[in-house]
């Protein structure tokens, strides 16, 4: 597998030695000449300097042999580029970018861009799961964004323990994917009852968020 | 006519001014307020600080209502994000978009955006006084990328 990464920040750097010690072929692009140099005494010919929105570049890189493209420079905006230009010219099968403003994450999706991740994102994630009265908690968001795995945490008063999984009227659109009690995971079968302190795993379609809470936890 | 400008370099600038002078509704943006002295004396639009690439600086310029949006600032990947933001989620009817690198410009002409690429143009032009019309403008092999 051949992956090529653009930008090398912190994050690119990080990732090209990563990726590389993992066994896969990479080749990392900084636009900056004397970056490019220094990242060259530590990955030998694995790096090349150039503008990685520029269709000679990734044309020099082998864009059109890459199995993926990571665009993961500080601007939102030349990541966007990279990856459309590597999808357009390149036919590059699965284009990853950087997100550096969270409210980008849908526009870049809705530009084309197969994967995104957002620190910003990520980190808000993390801290809300962290916070225990928090019981609506986003764990991943589906491709094209409609659709997101969320976990909800029961409590003592939510409406729907002690009911079995047929009795609960789910909003359309979303279903009980799992049911995670202490250390067990358990399969949402129609008899299953929920328990307070159940965290139940979902798919919940983007619209029905509120009344999937609504129905689970009041 | 609202019209919205990102980029108040001197192409902008006069664009606006222009526009401005013909009755239009010109809303600028730019990062730099300095910028904004480019503009002609009697220029009554909007002028806005900020990035065109964040939806609520277009949105605060009047992108809503725009008939038309121009990205002429300096940088090639602003003016292409910024003009798909305004096509595809204010649908904004008219957009047109400045790319210095042609091959660039090639790939986003054929996404449909409207794109004017200075560096084609101005080769062109420039060509044309020193050999002539007659003869043939190609690039050389490996520059078209």
């Amino acid at each position: 597998m051949y992956i090529i990464v653009v930008g090398g920040g912190k994050v690119g750097y990080y990732l090209t030695k990563t990726l590389l010690s993992e066994g896969y072929e990479v080749l990392l692009i900084e636009r900056q000449a004397d970056k490019a140099e220094v990242f060259s005494e530590h990955f030998g010919s694995m790096v090349l300097a150039g503008d990685g929105a520029e269709a000679a570049t990734l044309a020099a890189a082998g864009a059109a042999r890459a199995n993926v493209v990571i665009a993961v420079t500080g601007e939102d905006e030349d990541n966007l580029v990279v990856c459309q230009v590597a999808k357009q010219k390149f036919h590059v099968e699965r284009t990853i970018a950087r997100v550096n403003n969270p409210k980008n994450e849908q526009l870049f999706r809705m530009l084309g861009i197969d994967v995104t991740v957002s620190q910003t994102n990520y980190i808000l994630h993390l801290i809300e799961q962290s916070i225990p009265d928090h019981a609506f908690v986003h764990l991943l968001s589906l491709k094209h964004a409609d659709y997101a795995i969320v976990d909800v945490s029961l409590g003592e008063d939510s409406p729907s323990i002690h009911k079995k999984i047929a009795e609960i009227e789910l909003p359309k659109g979303c279903i009980i994917a799992a049911i995670s009690r202490v250390s067990e995971l358990i399969i949402p079968t129609p008899e299953v009852e929920l328990h307070p302190g159940d965290d139940v795993i979902a798919i919940a379609h983007r619209d029905e968020e509120d009344a999937l809470r609504e129905v689970l936890v009041g | 006519m609202k019209i919205v400008v990102m980029g108040c370099g001197r192409v902008g600038a006069r664009v606006s001014s222009i526009l401005d002078h013909n009755g239009h509704d010109v809303s600028v943006i730019d990062i730099d307020s300095r910028s904004f002295r480019r503009l002609a004396a009697d220029f009554h639009g909007t002028t806005i600080i900020g990035t065109g690439i964040d939806e609520d600086i277009l949105r605060s310029a009047g992108i809503e209502e725009a008939s038309a949006f121009v990205a002429v600032t300096n940088g090639d990947n602003r003016n292409i994000m910024a003009a798909q933001v305004a096509r595809l989620i204010f649908n904004v009817p008219e957009v047109v978009v400045r790319i210095y690198d042609p091959v660039r410009e090639d790939t986003y002409r054929r996404l449909g955006l409207t794109t004017v690429s200075p560096t084609t143009t101005i080769s062109a032009l420039i060509l044309d006084h020193v050999i002539g019309a007659g003869d043939q403008i190609a690039p050389r092999r490996g520059m078209e990328g």
